[in-house]
């Protein structure tokens, strides 16, 4: 160790050029090292987007003999299609149940978790256990759960004297009782997420409130907490509205986008269209509706990360 | 009061949490007599555990689509970190021409949903010939832009010194990589491993589009076939092969839930 402090000093004393060819070496390392991510990267992130921006102005068809430029053609097909829009009014219709009530629990369930007392570590892993489980075999749970007859929901409504209902087959409730799972699997997400920012919160603001007359729990949490979550809050409900925006394997398990469209979602539309239709141009053109939606969200949370760096 | 309020209203949300987790438990214990109610019944009278897990795994290739699910996660974690890993420290600590554009590029990607990116891949593999392989599951996931953006920040703060030092024993920059940089790494590593694993196992999007043979599926795959066919009939045993299909993870994580939590939650935002 003496001796590497040895040299170094005696390097910024006097710093010994690297000649031509050993920058020259070191300049082909570098591209050495990253050229396989770099092949890679644009073999199969930046070809694909390209791809398929090119294919959404194509007719192509999975074994089509010809394909031709089309222009918009696709997606003007998309939007003379009623189909797509209920698509897209559901996926926003869903976005818009499950991120407010996501966030709203995840928030809540922090709050109770940090003001004191035992039990945190237990807490937290419970409302965390749905993030982990696989989405497919809890959906399955659900979907018997939810059976009109003999499902747990119903049941406990009918011993409530409440009337049962046709949870997942009735077309006003298929895309709420999605969105009720698509909560069920986020919410311990976004109380991670909260968890760790009211950890970061000063002690000595709560004191300070407290000497400015703020005693109740309720007017602490408006002075202090609210305001200083407030960076953390957004992010989470960009989080949850990307997260959202990408539900689809409730949807295909459990209603196939039915009951006649009721629960079509954006990405639902883009996998019957590109792979059981093998409609490539088209489902292209639902993709980039699709991708536009959330790049615009990524972007708003890149400037967020961006502005909370400046906050840290 | 107020600590007993607290913990009455935490426990009836845990409780309500995990009724899913409770209700599958609960059915995969009983017979089909008992699946079949118009009441509430936690326990079954006649116990049918034995048979039902038997069952699940006689009706469909459970321990395979495990199996599958194992193989395809680890492979994918093993080539995201031997790609990932050298760029991330050129990236970090080599200067070259044309280091920005492809940090820039890194960047870019890592707005890319995969969803969006489906079509033109199983085209690809559809004329490469390798769709419905494993091949076909790991390919499109090798190359994690995300998994190079979080090493080269960790990599940013590990101090030069150490690997001037290297240098000066004659280690290669690649042996930098693997024997001064991966070491001091391990707990970065380890939470996008564990991020990285969880993804894949739980994936059912991309392997839906890749896969057609049986023998291949991975855990979501199938059990979502399990159902197909079973639908309606038997609630035991697909409960049965339901609760089989989400243990490991579950398990794993009830083992270490500071490191799932810090590995799914605090890697998957940055």
């Amino acid at each position: 160790m003496a001796d590497i402090a040895l040299d170094r000093s005696a390097e910024v004393a006097a710093p010994p050029r690297a000649t031509a060819l050993e920058r020259f070496q070191h300049h082909w390392t570098a591209l050495a090292l990253s050229f396989p991510a770099l092949f890679l990267m644009v073999l199969l992130l930046i070809g694909p987007v390209v791809t398929v921006l090119i294919m959404s102005f194509t007719d192509y068809q999975l074994g089509a003999s010809t394909v031709a430029f089309i222009g918009l053609q696709n997606y003007r097909d998309l939007f003379a299609d009623r189909v797509f829009w209920t698509s897209l009014g559901n996926t926003l219709k869903y976005v818009a149940i499950v991120v407010p009530a996501s966030v709203a629990l995840g928030l809540g369930i922090a709050l109770l978790i940090e003001s004191g007392g035992g039990l945190r570590t237990f807490y937290r892993a419970v409302f965390f256990i749905p993030v982990m489980a696989t989405l497919i075999a809890m959906a399955i749970s659900w979907e018997y759960m939810l059976h009109p007859q003999f499902g747990l929901i119903n049941l406990l409504l009918k011993a409530v004297g409440l009337a049962p209902h046709a949870w997942l087959t009735d077309p006003a409730l298929a895309l709420p009782t999605l969105a009720a799972i698509g909560i069920w699997q986020l919410f311990g997400f976004n109380m991670v997420l909260f968890l760790a920012g009211l950890v970061s919160i000063p002690r000595h603001l709560y004191d300070a409130a407290a000497l400015d007359g703020a005693q109740s729990a309720w007017s602490r949490f408006w002075l202090v907490t609210w305001p200083m979550l407030g960076p953390v809050t957004m992010f989470v409900v960009i989080i949850s509205a990307i997260r959202s925006f990408q539900v689809f394997d409730t949807v295909h398990v459990l209603t196939k986008g039915g009951p006649n469209k009721a629960s079509e979602v954006l990405l639902y539309t883009m996998y019957s269209e590109g792979f059981e239709f093998f409609r490539s141009g088209l489902a292209a053109a639902v993709a980039v509706i699709f991708l536009v939606f959330v790049l615009t969200l990524t972007v708003i949370k890149a400037r967020l990360i961006e502005k909370k760096v400046h906050y840290a | 009061m107020t600590a007993f309020l607290r913990h009455a209203v935490l426990l009836v949300l845990a409780a309500v949490t995990l009724l899913p987790f409770a209700w599958m438990i609960s059915t995969s214990l009983k017979p089909r007599s008992e699946v079949f109610l118009s009441e509430i019944r936690w326990w079954p009278e006649k116990l049918h555990a034995v048979e039902n897990y038997t069952a699940a795994f006689a009706k469909a290739p459970l321990l395979q689509f495990l199996l599958n699910g194992a193989i395809v996660t680890a492979s994918i974690f093993v080539l995201q970190a031997l790609i990932a890993l050298p760029a991330a420290y050129a990236l970090a600590k080599l200067r070259f021409h044309g280091r920005q554009t492809v940090f820039a590029l890194v960047l870019f990607c890592i707005l890319i949903p995969p969803q969006a990116i489906a079509v033109p891949l199983f085209l690809l593999f559809h004329h490469l010939g390798i769709l419905d392989s494993y091949a076909a599951l790991i390919l499109p996931f090798i190359i994690s832009v995300f998994g190079i953006f979080l090493m080269r920040q960790f990599f940013l703060t590990v101090p030069d010194d150490l690997i001037d030092a290297a240098r000066m024993d004659g280690i290669s920059e690649l042996g930098i990589v693997w024997r001064v940089m991966l070491p001091t790494a391990i707990p970065a590593v380890t939470a996008f491993g564990i991020f990285s694993v969880v993804a894949h196992w739980n994936d059912y999007f991309w392997p839906l589009i890749a896969l057609n043979s049986e023998p291949l599926f991975t855990p979501p795959l199938g059990v979502a076939a399990f159902r197909n066919a079973e639908a309606g009939t038997d609630y035991g045993p697909l409960m049965a092969a339901a609760t089989i299909i989400i243990a490991p993870l579950v398990v794993a994580f009830l083992l270490a839930q500071r490191r799932f939590i810090e590995g799914i939650a605090f890697t998957g935002l940055k």
